[in-house]
């Protein structure tokens, strides 16, 4: 590099531009966090609801099982087994169809295909799981996925 | 050999890291061979257990490969040994112990038990990717981080002060304060995806690369013998344009996760311009060594340097760009492309460069400046070994996730996901394949360090050109 441009230039720039985009990144996240609530369908979560409630206890019950670790979730997770995002809406808007398929896993897996475990949820457990499912397709995220296969 | 005695506490975390990558590598096998043969070690071993091994170990082993890269450098550049060496010992043995507690909690538990036993209700933190770990196993994590923090930091307080080591400074304290998002798991999906992007992009194509470019340098100015303020001027230019473009580039993470539109232009044109630091420590690393003053008898430890710069660029830099435009990544996202892009980006930057180290530091801490060439073939081996068979896989990733992208999102007659997986079994076999071999690689670089352990008792196999003098 020319002799011009000094180790002392090269510092300022380092620590100057880390401060400028630093400080332009939390005014984003600002602005973005004023935006959500428009977009996340946080009225939903609202925990003095009973919608609220169970919408959280959906959401415990995707961490507890590590939903996460075969599936997408509007796009992030494992790439092993189908986005998870948008099921409601491909089980045509409807959680019974959503609740009846995890309820119905065979223990032993399917001889030769990817399986899903079987994971005993009592029909609480599956409503608080199809209801967090629906709010998550609900979430306005900006015209994603291209198409209902997600 | 080594200047500092404390410097050797390296080894205990190098053997721990290089332990962790061979598990990982087993699991990894088993997530490849399930991908086609849907049912294997079902239900004893579901996919998600062993992707959650898969993905732990790799992210430990990387953490312990730093810490132990970090005692080395630390000691050397301060010109002083560690402040506390008996703390180091310490807070590995519990790191490997929370590590292999934890581990063995995800595949003898099922994970809602271990969610229970641990307690997670009181501070939900699990079931999210790469932080499935246990909520106690974080804090244990944080704990270990702080110690760690101090016993770097008042090393180098006490000591030198060079660029090289406050650099990595900034990385590693960078790395723990990014580490307490993981604690903030609200139940509004898009702020817990929100912020979770601060723990994981904030780290790789953030702090970590500040971790990176400070240990390339060092390797550098030792086996170059370049100029030290050249090789300074170079690293700060690097990681300001890592910073400048990688924290604005978290937009590429926001463009479908329920934030605003806006963020495809700030994601776009930001990570457009991440590849940049990647090429610029290629070309770095490749300037250095043409203009070296001396040739440093560890020839190894250059051909994983320069290889570290190469393949980080192709891995990030290439595969990076490649989905990073929205209008492309409306398309790609959660897709083949994500898991290509994200296999050659951590072997090629991350896993790299603590090998680098490793070889570089490991025949110094054992009393000689270099391994027998014979021990170093074997390191040059397993290097091309494991590389090829990266690429491999990224290669067949890739096409599998072009016709993943056409056939499931692209077309005018969408088929469903798992008609879909059932088409791409050829690529997914094709990467088993290239996975064994990159096992095979990884076998080839333990073997090395028997190798050179037995060299090392016969002096006229010394690749040592002049008797010892590092
Ligand atoms: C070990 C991997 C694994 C885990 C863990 C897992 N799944 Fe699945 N899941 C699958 C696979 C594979 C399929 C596709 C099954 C098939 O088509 O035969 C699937 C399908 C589904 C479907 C139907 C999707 C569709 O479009 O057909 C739903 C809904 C679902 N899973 C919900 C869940 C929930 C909720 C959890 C967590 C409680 C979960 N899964 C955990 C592997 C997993
Ligand atoms: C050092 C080498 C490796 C590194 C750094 C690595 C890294 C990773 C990472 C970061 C993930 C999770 C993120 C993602 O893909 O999106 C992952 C997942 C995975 N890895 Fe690896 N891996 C390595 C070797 C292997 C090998 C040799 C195989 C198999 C042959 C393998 C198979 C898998 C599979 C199947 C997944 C799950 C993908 C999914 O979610 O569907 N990995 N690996
Ligand atoms: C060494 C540095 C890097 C590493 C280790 C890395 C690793 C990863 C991993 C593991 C993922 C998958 C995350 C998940 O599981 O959801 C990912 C996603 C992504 N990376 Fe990187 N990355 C690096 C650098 C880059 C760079 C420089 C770019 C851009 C030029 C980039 C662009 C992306 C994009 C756009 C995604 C999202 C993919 C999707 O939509 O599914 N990465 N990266
Ligand atoms: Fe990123």
């Amino acid at each position: 590099m020319a002799q011009t441009f000094t180790k002392s230039m090269a510092r300022n720039i380092f620590y100057g531009g880390t401060v400028f985009f630093v400080l332009l990144f939390l005014a984003l996240t600002f602005d973005t966090s004023r935006a959500l609530p428009t977009r996340d369908q946080r009225a939903q979560l609202d925990p003095s609801t009973e919608l609220g409630q169970r919408i959280a206890h959906g959401k415990a019950l995707w961490e507890h099982n590590n939903c996460i670790g075969c599936h997408t979730l509007l796009g992030e997770g494992a790439y092993f087994a189908p986005e998870l995002g948008n099921v409601y809406v491909r089980f045509g808007n409807n959680k019974e169809a959503i609740k009846a398929f995890i309820k119905y896993r065979p223990a032993e897996g399917i001889a030769g295909r990817r399986s899903m475990p079987q994971f005993n949820f009592s029909d609480d457990e599956l409503e608080a799981i199809a209801e967090f499912l629906k709010y998550s397709s609900e979430i306005d995220a900006a015209g994603w996925p291209p198409n209902i296969q997600g | 050999m080594m200047k500092y005695k404390s410097q050797g506490v390296a080894k205990l975390y190098f053997t721990g890291a290089i332990a962790l990558f061979v598990a990982q590598i087993l699991f990894g096998l088993i997530l490849g061979l399930q991908y086609v043969i849907g049912d294997f070690l079902f239900p004893e071993i579901p996919f998600n257990v062993a992707r959650m091994v898969h993905t732990n170990t790799l992210i430990v082993w990387l953490l312990m490969g730093f810490m132990g890269a970090t005692y080395y450098l630390v000691p050397e550049e301060a010109e002083r040994e560690l402040y506390a060496p008996w703390l180091a010992v310490a807070m590995f043995w519990i790191f490997l112990i929370a590590a292999g507690l934890t581990v063995a909690g995800y595949l003898l538990v099922p994970y809602a038990g271990l969610a229970k036993m641990t307690g997670n209700e009181l501070l939900p933190t699990m079931g999210r990717e790469f932080l499935e770990q246990p909520t106690i196993t974080k804090i244990g994590i944080v704990v270990v981080a702080l110690v760690f923090l101090f016993n770097v930091g008042m090393t180098i307080l006490k000591g030198r002060k060079t660029v090289v080591s406050l650099i990595l400074l900034i990385g590693l304290t960078g790395l723990a304060v990014l580490f307490l998002f993981a604690f903030y798991n609200p139940t509004n999906l898009v702020l817990d995806k929100f912020y979770w992007w601060w723990v994981v992009h904030l780290w790789v194509e953030g702090v970590w690369e500040l971790i990176m470019a400070s240990i390339l340098a060092f390797v550098l100015i030792k086996t170059t013998g370049v100029d030290r303020e050249v090789v300074e001027k170079w690293l700060y230019v690097i990681i300001a344009m890592a910073l400048i473009t990688g924290i604005i580039g978290t937009g590429h993470h926001y463009y479908w996760i329920g934030t605003p539109e806006y963020w495809q232009w700030w994601g776009s044109i930001f990570s457009a311009l991440e590849p940049i630091p990647f090429f610029m420590m290629t070309v770095f690393a490749f300037n250095m060594v043409n203009r070296r003053r001396r040739n440093h008898p560890n020839k190894a430890a250059v051909l994983w340097a320069l290889g570290t710069a190469v393949l980080a660029f192709l891995g990030a830099g290439v595969w990076g760009f490649l989905h990073t435009l929205s209008p492309v990544n409306f398309y790609t996202h959660g897709t083949q492309i994500t898991a290509a892009h994200g296999h050659l980006a951590f072997f090629g930057a991350y896993v790299l460069i603590n090998i680098t180290m490793i070889s570089y530091a490991w025949p110094l801490m054992h009393g000689r400046e270099a391994n027998s060439m014979r021990a170093q073939v074997w390191e040059m081996w397993s290097f091309w070994l494991m590389s090829v068979s990266m690429v491999f896989i990224t290669l067949f990733l890739t096409g599998a996730g072009i016709l993943q992208v056409y056939l499931q999102r692209f077309t005018d007659v969408p088929q469903q996901f798992m008609v879909v997986q059932e088409k791409l079994a050829l690529f997914y076999w094709l990467r088993e394949l290239a996975g064994l071999i990159f096992f095979i690689g990884l076998v080839v670089y333990v073997v090395s360090f028997f190798v050179a352990a037995r060299d090392a008792k016969r002096p006229e196999l010394s690749a040592e050109v002049t008797p010892a003098s590092a």
